[in-house]
């Protein structure tokens, strides 16, 4: 980014630092302590989603199959349990279903050369189908005696903070590490920027490829661990839902382009921030499901618009194949 | 052996494999034979799966998915996405039984303002993506969200209106279950529109325009093309399209229940990728989204009929796309590889031992030296003169590498000048009655050159075969002729399988790929007269006036057509089995004929054209640089007369003075030769010539 120029991520803060100023100001209770925690731990998932998302993102991929990623193995994990299997047999069944599917989608996407949208569109299917046909008997599966303590993941707190916060803000800084600190994230950033640049230059584009989906499935498995824990049940159906297209929106607004390359967990948290910071007032304000998203919608098109006045692409630069 | 090997080179057609690849439209083939596999195992595992009622049924929905898939298919070819094709989808239906149930508008204003509506939905996306350039993905998220929200917020307010009216027109029901016979009412709408849009992709301006930036934004923009405003238009279409889908669809169930359109984007764009309409842009075309649409229709439907579990649906439907598309970018990535390794397709050509040119041999072809002392004109200052030819001023004419014909003037030939510009190379040349220079220009056509000296085109198409896998319509090797009586021309067309700079290949191939064309000046009209020639080159009007002579470069031989007068078609050999390639044929001043061998024969090449698969193999397996070509380097000038007997040669044993012949001309007690790799062109003094002698004079009577 050039100095005096104001970049999306900037752009992203400042909205976020003036509807929390605006909310702080007029709501009442809004800058509690307890509302601010409330706050975190309702976007912490989100979050944890998002820092997998970025790890594809940055790497030029995108993954659509995140949720069935966070619905289907956890679901597993308390499934079997509640079959009566033992709870770390359960957890490892569920790490090496997440594992597995993870090479498959980069399997798929970096030697079948399937383009990654279409690509985790349809494993996340798949994958939703054979969690409904094959591992569970009902779409909302229930916590079981098995599981006790491990609610605490959800549920409890550590220093005062929830549980979720810290799941949320440990995940930061290992992502933060691996992209910042370590030769694979030199190597997925450089993919991102250029794939047939890397590959030329040596980098082993194929199996960094392979690796970031399957952190991504990971990460998006350890999201769907802390989500039932919290709610003591993992409802399965939420596949069905939208909230693929939040998790876009949050790693997408923060700044992390999604041609790749760019941006880095910091993105992720201000573009968390920001949807906790709307939700979070406009739940307080009592406003109903279908106009909080039509505010959303306004608001994020308001910066992605602000974005490209104040970044705008040039016909030249614009890459091939960007959209 | 031999023997079988040349009936099957003769009755297999290799050729068309390679043709039938490098046609556009098996790239559609993938998805095409997914949907036949499709549809024949559900037709096996679905009892009247086939039946009137379910084919419509399945036409209905597919028409309404349909329309929303030909607008996704526009946008994603200008490269772009529209993920917001379900919530418009939505705000539509709604806007449809707003504007009937709760308005009382008619049908018809229904139909305009829904239309309308999702237009000005779709150019919201549009303005924001073609004009303020936003990301097309980020940004249809986005107003996935707005219209979805908006859409919810509506129904709270006017679902049970809706739900309780029942609208009754005779038309809104014929829309929605109306068939026309016996085909339903979207369907015909479907057909008219998917017509019109194939029409508008491969035909119309503003089509190629919406390829052309898909396959490269920048060049469109760099060549003018209003990249925003054509961009904005496609989501504008894209909001118009689904729209159309979405009155099919309210006039059908008449519902606005909280799931239309939810996951519609995901369906959608299942179809638009699977039917091979690669995301990022500049590939797709009508019969693609058709294809993609029914294959997932046929297969979600099929699931549901079967009533399997909700899961194994989905598992069987993401497997299929997973397959489907592995299969189709596998083949579309290696399709060119594949046409490349197989395009080449030599056949067997047999030729008997040639005639002795061995010094001391004896016979016409006996090699000597007379051409070792040729003058030499433009040393080093033309470049592949292919032909020559002179004016009645003796000025000289001859085409170069640069798309020119250079002109030296008379009397010494030092000064040098651009005739003319045409901008292809030129190829062979001759003067009409009115002094017009009509010249071959090899992937051009054949070129009139006015005395005033304009450049016209004279023609570059003939009329297509109908037999031909490839379009042969177009001139693409055009390469000598001559000038009827009448004043038609005809000329020789080398091959119809490659271009200019691949005619080697051609001769490794020893197919018979090229033909004889007629243009007729006077009517403004060219045919084919004859076709499947080995490399018919020179071209050069008989004597008699009813027939012209020409040579078959790889068939080493020159053949008679009549094309007047008592024999007229027949075709006759009047010299095979000659020493070398025949090139260029001219007249000579004592009434026989001058004819060019660019190369001679070479036993290797005799015997690899009677061995088709070694050079398949060859073709295949090595680089290019290593293949097996026949020489062009050494050749000779020989005179032979009408009968076909061979008067005399002349050689140049060293080759170093003018190396390669592939034409000559005789001019006033001179004999100009021309050569297409040459740096020069060569004079040489004839004995005994007529020293008034000018070609195109003498033919048309002047001298």
């Amino acid at each position: 980014m050039k100095r005096g120029r104001i970049s999306q991520q900037g752009i992203v803060f400042v909205i976020f630092a003036a509807l929390f100023a605006a909310f702080a100001f007029l709501l009442p209770g809004f800058a509690s302590t307890q509302n601010m925690l409330t706050l975190l731990q309702n976007v912490a998932v989100l979050g944890i989603l998002g820092l997998g998302m970025a790890i594809v993102v940055i790497g030029r991929g995108v993954d659509l199959s995140l949720i069935a990623t966070l619905a289907v193995p956890p679901g597993l994990v308390l499934q079997m349990v509640q079959d009566g299997h033992s709870f770390s047999g359960s957890l490892a069944a569920a790490l090496l279903l997440t594992v597995a599917f993870g090479l498959i989608n980069g399997w798929l996407i970096a030697y079948a050369e399937v383009p990654a949208l279409f690509t985790t569109l349809a494993t996340g299917l798949f994958l939703a189908g054979v969690g409904q046909a094959l591992l569970f008997n009902l779409d909302v599966v229930q916590w079981s005696d098995g599981m006790a303590g491990f609610e605490r993941l959800g549920q409890g707190t550590a220093f005062g903070v929830p549980m979720p916060i810290i799941v949320f803000a440990l995940a930061c800084v290992g992502v933060a590490i691996l992209l910042r600190q370590t030769r694979i994230g030199a190597y997925i950033y450089a993919i991102g920027d250029n794939p047939y640049g890397a590959r030329a230059t040596g980098v082993p584009t194929r199996p960094i490829v392979v690796l970031q989906y399957v952190l991504a499935a990971l990460i998006g498995c350890l999201a769907g661990l802390v989500m039932a824990s919290s709610v003591n049940s993992m409802p399965t159906r939420i596949f069905n839902s939208t909230w693929i297209y939040d998790v876009i929106l949050v790693v997408v607004l923060g700044g992390i382009g999604l041609s790749g390359g760019r941006g880095g967990v910091v993105n992720v948290v201000i573009g968390t921030l920001l949807i906790g910071t709307m939700l979070n007032g406009m739940t307080i304000m009592d406003m109903s499901y279908s106009a909080q998203n039509l505010v959303k919608g306004v608001v994020l098109l308001a910066a992605v618009i602000a974005d490209s006045f104040l970044n705008p692409r040039n016909e030249e630069t614009a890459q091939q194949g960007d959209i | 052996m031999e023997a079988l090997a040349r009936l099957r080179y003769r009755l297999w057609p290799d050729h068309l494999l390679g043709e039938i690849l490098s046609k556009r439209w098996t790239e559609t083939a993938i998805p095409v034979i997914v949907l036949i596999a499709v549809a024949i195992a559900l037709g096996r595992a679905i009892d009247g799966f086939f039946s009137i009622v379910s084919l419509a049924d399945q036409a209905r929905q597919a028409g309404e998915i349909g329309f929303v898939v030909l607008g996704m298919a526009l946008v994603v070819i200008v490269g772009g996405i529209d993920l917001s094709v379900g919530s418009m989808f939505a705000l539509c239906d709604f806007c449809a039984l707003f504007c009937l149930d709760i308005l009382n508008l008619p049908v018809a204003a229904v139909f305009v303002i829904t239309l309308l509506f999702g237009a000005t939905l779709g150019a919201i996306n549009g303005f924001l993506i073609g004009y303020l350039r936003l990301r097309a993905f980020i940004t249809t998220l986005i107003t996935l969200i707005i219209y979805r929200s908006a859409y919810d917020l509506l129904i709270q307010d006017y679902s049970n209106r809706i739900a309780a009216s029942f609208p009754d027109f005779p038309s809104w029901n014929f829309v929605g279950g109306g068939e026309l016979f016996g085909v339903p009412s979207v369907a015909l709408v479907y057909i008219v529109i998917a017509v019109f849009g194939h029409v508008f992709l491969t035909r119309l301006r503003p089509g190629w325009h919406i390829t052309a930036i898909g396959g490269s934004r920048r060049s469109a923009y760099n060549s003018g093309i209003a990249v925003r405003r054509t961009i904005a238009l496609c989501y504008v279409a894209s909001g118009a399209l689904t729209a159309l889908g979405a009155v099919f669809f309210a006039a059908r169930l008449g519902t606005v229940g909280g799931d239309v359109g939810v996951g519609l984007e995901v369906t959608v764009l299942t179809a638009t990728v699977l039917g091979g309409i690669s995301l990022g842009g500049g590939k797709g075309s009508v019969a693609k989204a058709l294809a993609g649409t029914l294959i997932v229709l046929l297969v979600t439907n099929g699931l549901t009929t079967l009533s399997v579990r909700g899961g194994f649906n989905r598992m069987a439907l993401a497997s299929i796309l997973l397959v489907a598309a592995i299969i189709d970018i596998r083949w579309l990535k290696n399709r060119t590889r594949i046409i490349s390794k197989v395009y080449v397709s030599p056949t067997y050509h047999y030729l008997p031992p040639p005639p002795s040119t061995e010094i001391g041999g004896g016979g016409p072809f006996e090699q000597n030296d007379k051409l070792r002392d040729v003058t030499l004109i433009g040393l080093g200052r033309i470049e592949a003169p292919e032909d020559v030819i002179l004016d009645r001023h003796d000025n000289l004419y001859a085409g170069s590498r640069h798309g020119d014909i250079m002109r030296f003037l008379a009397p010494d030939y030092e000064k040098m000048e651009v005739y003319a510009h045409i901008g292809g190379q030129p190829l062979g040349m001759a003067f009409d009655r009115q002094d017009n220079l009509y010249c071959c220009i090899g992937g051009m056509g054949l070129y009139r050159i006015t005395p005033d000296r304009k450049v016209e085109k004279a023609t570059d198409e003939t009329n297509r075969s109908i037999y031909s896998v490839n379009d042969d319509s177009r001139l693409r090797l055009a390469d000598d002729l001559d000038i009827a009586p009448d004043g038609r021309i005809f000329f020789s067309e080398a091959t119809v399988r490659y271009e200019m700079h691949e005619w080697p290949v051609d001769g490794l191939e020893a197919r018979g790929n090229g033909r004889i064309v007629c243009y007729d000046p006077n009517r403004n009209t060219t045919r084919t007269v004859l076709r499947g020639l080995k490399f018919p080159n020179g071209v050069c009007v008989a004597s008699d006036g009813q027939s012209i002579l020409f040579a078959e470069t790889f068939g080493a031989s020159i053949n008679r057509y009549w094309f007047d007068g008592p024999r007229t078609g027949e075709v006759e050999v009047v010299i095979d089995n000659l020493p070398g390639y025949p090139d260029n044929i001219n007249l000579a001043s004592d009434g026989n004929y001058w004819l060019a061998l660019v190369g001679m024969r070479s036993p290797v090449i005799d015997l690899a054209w009677r061995m088709a698969g070694f050079r398949r193999r060859m073709a295949k397996r090595l680089p290019l640089d290593e293949w097996l070509f026949p020489n062009i380097n050494t050749g000779c000038v020989v005179k032979f007369n009408e009968k076909g007997e061979v008067l005399e040669s002349f050689w140049d044993l060293a080759g170093a003075n003018h190396p390669m012949i592939t034409s000559m001309r005789e001019h006033r007690g001179y004999l100009y030769l021309g050569g297409i790799s040459n740096n020069r062109i060569g004079r040489y003094k004839l004995e005994n010539a007529d020293p008034n002698f000018v070609q195109y004079d003498k033919r048309w009577g002047r001298a």
